[in-house]
């Protein structure tokens, strides 16, 4: 078990790595570009002859790569708080220091200023999504699972189908038209300050209900699918033809095998939620970590997309070992061989 | 116990009419007609027949477990005397598991897998009796002792897939036993196991049935089974019942034509390749919607009377006439009476025995060896992602022109192993394979001559994966004639496709069909003219029918001997079945864990001096013939793992024959008891010499094999 | 002997007379048609689906405006009226034409970014599946790479850089969606290729590749056809993403997306301009997986 451990993370660093480059790549492939974007459409090209030297925009990519890496590790100094390049950049943290993002060109501040208020945002947003998806998915998927063809199956096969089928900018667009427009129970924009009319509370409550609407017909759809194949599995017979109560078959027998495979698929969604929320969180104004970075993105502001993608491919790896770590220990197969 | 002591001194089960039907989109399809049993304490009752039957859903009907389309449609289920189906969900939960259970085909399918075996067993006792957690785990300690698992401890805290196949179902059998029921029901409890633990399982069935008296109903296809558990049989044939009766009345003196049929068709020691031969049941089992008025067997009998045989009566089918002077044998036949049996020689395929012609194929020391990498998380777990598997080890024998040698052993025996070297799939870790004078044993099949792949064909063993199900079946045929260059202009290809399907036997206008369109039989047909289309010198056949029902067995066996007759074939008969191997061999290689273990002409294989694996082996094999007595011998334990094999002889861990030390350290030579005739055991010749025969014909009675 | 097994003609063969005779092939076209009749959801579902083939098709005819062409009359009551049946958006454009048009574009981009998407999927998932060992290692590790990736954020990266436009639009689906598929051709082609008939073709010497194309690939369509289906849908909602952040077509041009994120400002005041878009893409994704669903059901009784 440690050395599995050990092994996936190994594989974890690599695929970072990887990943992360892959990134730096794409973002910084024509060092040009690199400079006019720091520096904004007005700067001089005095002023980028003088960045793109400072940052040495003309060493090769994995050079640029490995002084990035220097920086967030806190061995090298960011160039970019150089005073001599009157960018006005300061990080109370210092210069050296394990977790250095470098500064954000968009919010004119240390990334790490900026990211983790964000992140923490999106965490509030994705929990709390994250703790109805769950129960919810679970217990629709294992009733319209038991018995495969009913009426209850059909209906909420059918009414899993639809929900997946409304992108979330769509489902906002008709909650909004409903709970915004005609009644008024409800805030359009969620910009988490809380204001006399609306409280905190009442802000969470659209965004958290179009990423619980988009979502839990897909897990609720996984979870049907393994409830059936794992009813048409002789042991369920077994347990029947022991003479067990249907309950205790469905309860002992049944939900656990049938809980093996949506379990990575269950753990992804807390991948999905930090990251894929960006779009409830642009239409709710919600000062999210999607939201961030969909704006960073569009700005140029590379500095905070590359951190922002790390941080998120950090969380996918992680969700990925326990989702994997999990798996083991659902199915004895794996664990015991 | 529970309600088992109530005075009730009628018969445990009752099955009156009973007639189940399933609902599909296409209609109701009758499953089982007509269904009458009366089964006593203490009694044990076959029901046989060939797959579709409808003996399986008899017993879920029993146990009024038939999913969401089944129904039981009329009659009764009287369980000591109570109609079932005037009892309470609650009564049946109560009935089921506690008075009534069941042992299942696929005990590692059956069984729990993300539960220990422990916790399974328990809950019998727990849900039905109520007891105390360290009750039910003395009760489900002490059964497992009872089934005769070596360490109970163990198996307890298991789970499934860390047990035994033989030991899951010893498992199964123990959690059917737990509450005493008084009846017990087995649906084909060991056709998912070898030969030698399914000896093991029969006798245990034996031994605690007469030690519960437990009543029991078991179901089976393989009529030696029956044979040595029942003291009645029900053949069942297109869900209904054609002759029941005791199984000496049945075995010895059967009455319905298709009892008959199925005796003729299954190889028994009386049968041989040229002078008796199988006799298969022509035409096929009708579809249950399909089936004929009148006699259900009719279009397939031989003593079908037109005007007679099919005309419908009040019942739908014909009803069931008592023998005369046999209570209880019936049999439903209207001509039961008037037909002589005495007189009745099914045409069987008889030929002049072959003379066999020159070497074809001469294998020499050949050793196949793996290298596993495991990636799975299991192995990285433990560090351990390489491991070799001696699949195949110093393998040598020949095999000539115009000869069907057998390889038999198995499952993990590395007979299919050896098949892949043959077709070049895999290549020899060492050794030769000389194949028509040139060495294939590293020659890849991408790297042999279109002659060489030509001149080698197989014949694979599962009839639905056999053939592509995404193109025609002459298409299929075609690409073979063209890629080995038999023909190539798209007229004369053509040709050779109908030339091949007459060959086969199928009706020319298969070719248009796709594969899903054809029964299993005939998918195996279309195999047989695949491997025959550049006719080759030498026909690897793999387990070609041990997929198939026992009739359809005999006319695919008939066929193959009769297209090797026709082109001197030469054919590598790999298979697990001994009766059948015994039936047409000429040559018999025995194999166990990878090595060779004895080799002669098939009749100095199957009598003394034996090896004594060989000697197990025949032993294990169910024979249904009244007139046959075997000697016993059970091997004990598991087969070893091929990942893992004993030291020394690789039979030495189950040897009943055990001759000291040198049976675990070395491995035996090969020692000739005649010439051609190699047993590889350390036990000196002089004393395998003296070995009694296994099987013994005691009773002159005639041939059961017409 | 009589040949023993024949003599009774298969008894399905009786049943369907249609199935042999020459043209089968189109026949087949016509019995898989045929055979959504069965499904009651795939009917709905390719309905939905065919009815925005046909708006996307007849979009120049069917739409009385240029999609781009402001009416500036209409700019003090833009709600829907006998002139402009949906009524216009916030710049005076008439919204039948624009979703007419906005079909169009998503039904030409959908299509070719699944296809394409499709043609290196299927060839990264059938030669890891079939070769195995350090190739199948490989594609299996660059897969990961990809697939480690939150989505969203990948396409944020990819067309944030590559710039907006259909054809990155097409690039970055593909790049984003291949892994996936390959990953589901590799599961079906492990499974196929330890099947008796690979086996035989390879005992008469056959090629790889015929193996893999004749032998392996027409018995995976089935899955694959649902999955194509299910990935239709989700590549529309995609490109309505991907319009609603800003990073679509390029204006003027009609995006479902981008009609949206243009008009939520005004959702208070004129709802329609935003609800009418929604409803559109939605009912086109519905009809997707609907029709995905009934398929699957389907192949899954044969």
């Amino acid at each position: 078990m440690p050395m599995f451990i050990v092994k996936r993370l190994g594989q974890m660093v690599l695929t970072m790595v990887i990943a992360s480059f892959l990134v730096f790549a794409v973002m910084e492939f024509s060092p040009g570009n690199v400079a006019s974007k720091t520096l904004g459409p007005y700067a001089s090209d005095e002023s980028k002859e003088i960045l793109f030297k400072k940052l040495k925009l003309d060493d090769p990519l994995i050079v640029r790569y490995g002084r990035w890496i220097g920086v967030l590790f806190g061995v090298i100094e960011d160039p970019l708080a150089d005073p001599a390049l009157n960018l006005g950049f300061h990080d109370p943290r210092g210069h050296h220091y394990f977790g250095n993002f470098g500064y954000s060109t968009l919010y004119k501040a240390p990334v790490n200023d900026i990211l983790w208020d964000r992140l923490g945002n999106t965490g509030i947003l994705a929990g709390i999504a994250f703790i109805i998806i769950v129960p919810l998915s679970m217990v629709f998927g294992v009733l319209s699972g038991m018995r495969e063809g009913s009426a209850m199956d059909r209906g909420l096969s059918l009414t899993g189908i639809t929900l997946t089928s409304i992108p979330e900018f769509a489902s906002a667009v008709f909650l909004m038209a409903v709970f915004v427009v005609v009644l008024a129970w409800l805030p359009g924009t969620s910009p988490l300050e809380a204001t006399p009319e609306w409280p905190l509370a009442s802000q969470l409550v659209l965004p958290v209900t179009v990423l619980v609407l988009y979502d839990f017909g897909y897990v609720a759809r996984m979870v049907r699918a393994s409830m059936v194949e794992v009813m048409t599995k002789d042991y369920i017979r077994t347990a029947v033809l022991k003479g067990l109560p249907y309950r205790t078959v469905i309860l002992r027998h049944a939900l656990r095998n049938a809980m093996i495979t949506p379990f990575t698929v269950i753990l992804l969604q807390i991948n999905w939620l930090i990251t894929g929320v960006v779009v409830t969180e642009v239409i709710f104004a919600y000062p999210g970590f999607g939201r961030m970075l969909l704006e960073a993105a569009l700005f140029g502001d590379i500095t905070t997309v590359e951190a922002a993608t790390l941080v998120a491919l950090f969380v996918a790896v992680i969700t990925r070992l326990i989702g994997d770590i999990g798996y083991m220990y659902l199915n004895p197969r794996i664990r015991l061989t | 116990m529970t309600s088992n002591g109530t005075d009730y001194d009628g018969p445990v089960l009752d099955c009156r009419d009973l007639s189940i039907s399933y609902f599909t989109r296409a209609g109701e399809i009758p499953a089982v007609v007509d269904f009458n049993l009366t089964l006593h304490q203490g009694e044990s009752v076959g029901l046989v027949g060939e797959s579709g039957c409808g003996k399986s859903t008899v017993a879920l009907g029993i146990m009024r477990y038939l999913g969401g389309n089944g129904g039981i449609v009329g009659g009764q289920v009287l369980y000591k005397g109570r109609d079932m189906a005037e009892m309470s969900k609650e009564e049946i939960c109560q009935l089921r598991g506690n008075e009534i259970a069941m042992v299942y085909q696929e005990p590692m399918a059956s069984l729990n897998p993300s539960m220990t075996l422990g916790k399974q067993l328990m809950e019998v006792p727990l849900c039905h009796e109520q007891v105390s957690k360290k009750e039910a785990y003395d009760r489900a300690h002490k059964i497992l002792g009872d089934v005769k698992i070596p360490d109970p401890e163990r198996v307890m805290t298991a789970y499934p897939h860390q047990v035994s196949g033989g030991q899951q179902q010893r498992v199964v059998i123990a959690m059917a036993l737990l509450s005493n029921p008084s009846l017990l029901l087995l649906d084909e409890p060991t056709t998912a196991l070898d030969v030698t633990i399914e000896a093991g399982i029969i006798e245990l069935i034996a031994e605690l049935s007469g030690k519960f008296n437990t009543s029991m109903i078991y179901i089976s296809h393989n009529l030696g089974l029956i044979l040595a558990t029942c003291d009645r049989v029900n053949v069942m044939y297109s869900g209904v019942v054609v002759e029941q009766g005791t199984v000496g009345e049945v075995f010895d003196h059967m009455r319905h034509p298709y009892t008959k049929g199925l005796f003729n068709a299954i190889p028994l020691p009386g049968a041989d390749k040229t002078e008796h031969p199988l006799v298969p049941i022509r035409g096929q089992l009708p579809l249950p919607q399909e089936r004929p008025p009148g006699c259900y067997f009719g279009p397939r009998c031989d003593f079908f009377q037109e005007g007679r045989c099919d005309q419908t009566t009040t019942h739908g089918t014909i009803e069931m006439f008592s023998v005369e002077g046999e209570a209880g044998h019936e049999v439903r036949c209207l001509r039961w009476d008037d037909i002589d049996w005495e007189a009745y020689v099914p045409e069987g395929l008889t030929g002049e025995p072959l003379e066999r012609g020159k070497e074809v194929l001469a294998v020499k020391n050949m050793r196949k060896h793996y290298e596993l990498h495991d990636n799975s998380i299991a192995a990285m777990i433990k560090g351990k992602r390489v491991r070799y598997v001696k699949a195949n080890e110093s393998i040598s024998f020949k095999a000539h022109e115009c000869e069907t040698v057998a390889i038999v052993g198995e499952s993990g025996c590395g007979k299919s192993t050896f098949a892949k070297v043959l077709m070049g799939l895999e290549t020899a870790t060492g050794g030769e394979v000389i194949f028509n004078g040139q060495d294939i044993a590293n020659l890849p099949v991408q790297k042999r001559s279109p002659e060489q792949v030509r001149s080698m064909q197989m014949v694979f063993q599962n009839p639905f994966d056999t053939l592509n199900p995404s193109h025609s079946v002459g298409a299929q045929l075609a690409r073979v004639i063209r890629k080995f260059g038999v023909e190539s202009d798209t007229h004369k290809v053509e040709q050779r496709v109908m030339e091949l399907l007459d060959l086969v036997k199928l009706p020319r206008d298969f070719a248009r069909r796709r594969p899903r369109q054809l029964s299993g039989g005939q998918k195996q047909r279309v195999g047989i003219a695949r491997a025959f289309a550049g006719n080759p010198a030498m026909v690897v056949a793999d387990e070609p029918v041990s997929a198939l029902d026992v009739s359809v067995q005999a006319a695919i066996t008939g066929l193959l001997m009769d297209i090797q007759r026709t082109y001197r074939t030469t054919l590598l008969f790999i298979s697990h079945d001994l009766s059948l191997v015994r039936y047409l061999a000429d040559r018999v290689v025995v194999m166990y864990l990878g090595s060779i273990m004895e080799q002669g002409t098939t009749d100095e294989v199957f009598a003394p001096p034996y090896h004594p694996y060989t000697e197990a082996l025949l032993s294990a094999v169910p024979i249904a013939d009244t007139s046959i007595e075997k000697k016993r011998i059970v091997l004990k334990g598991d087969l070893p793992s091929v990942m893992n094999p004993p030291k020394g002889c690789p039979f030495n861990t189950r040897c009943p024959r055990h001759h000291g030390t040198i049976c675990e350290t070395e491995r035996p030579p090969d020692v000739e008891a005649s010439p051609g005739h190699l047993i590889a055991c350390h036990i000196p010749m002089e004393e395998l010499q003296k070995m009694e025969p296994v099987i013994v014909q005691v009773k002159k009675d005639q041939p059961a094999a017409g | 002997m009589v040949d023993q097994a024949t003599t009774k003609s298969s008894p399905d063969a009786a049943a369907s007379p249609g199935r042999l005779g020459r043209g089968a092939g189109l026949w087949r076209v016509l019995r898989a048609i045929g055979l959504l009749r069965e499904s009651p959801v795939a009917i709905v579902g390719s309905g939905l689906v065919l009815f925005w083939v046909v708006v996307a098709i007849l979009a120049p005819w069917l739409s009385p405006y240029g999609p781009n062409a402001i009416d500036f009359t209409a700019l003090a009551d833009p709600t829907p009226s006998a002139v402009h049946w949906l009524g216009t958006d916030h710049l005076g454009r008439d919204m039948v034409s624009r979703l007419a048009w906005g079909a169009r574009t998503v039904l030409t981009v959908a299509p070719i970014a699944v296809l394409t998407a499709y043609l290196i999927g299927c060839t990264m998932g059938m030669v890891a599946g079939y070769l195995g060992g350090w190739v199948d290692d490989l594609i299996s590790f660059i897969s990961d790479i990809i697939l480690s990736f939150p989505v969203l954020i990948l396409y944020i990266i990819l067309i944030s850089t590559l710039g907006p436009s259909a054809l990155n639009i097409i690039v970055a689906v593909t790049f984003v969606s291949a892994p996936g598929i390959g990953r589901i051709a590799r599961a079906l082609v492990f499974d196929l290729r330890t099947r008796e008939y690979v086996d035989a073709a390879k005992t008469r010497g056959e090629r790889p590749l015929y193996i893999m194309l004749v032998e392996i690939l027409p018995n995976a369509r089935g899955p694959l056809i649902v999955d194509a289906c299910l990935r239709m849908g989700y590549t529309t909602i995609t490109i309505g993403v991907l319009g609603f952040l800003g990073l679509g077509l390029p204006p003027p041009d009609p995006d479902w997306g981008g009609m949206v994120k243009d008009t939520t400002a005004m959702m208070v005041v004129w709802p329609h301009m935003s609800l009418f878009p929604c409803i559109a893409i939605s009912s086109l994704v519905i009809g997707f997986n609907l029709l995905a669903d009934g398929l699957r059901e389907i192949s899954m009784r044969d």
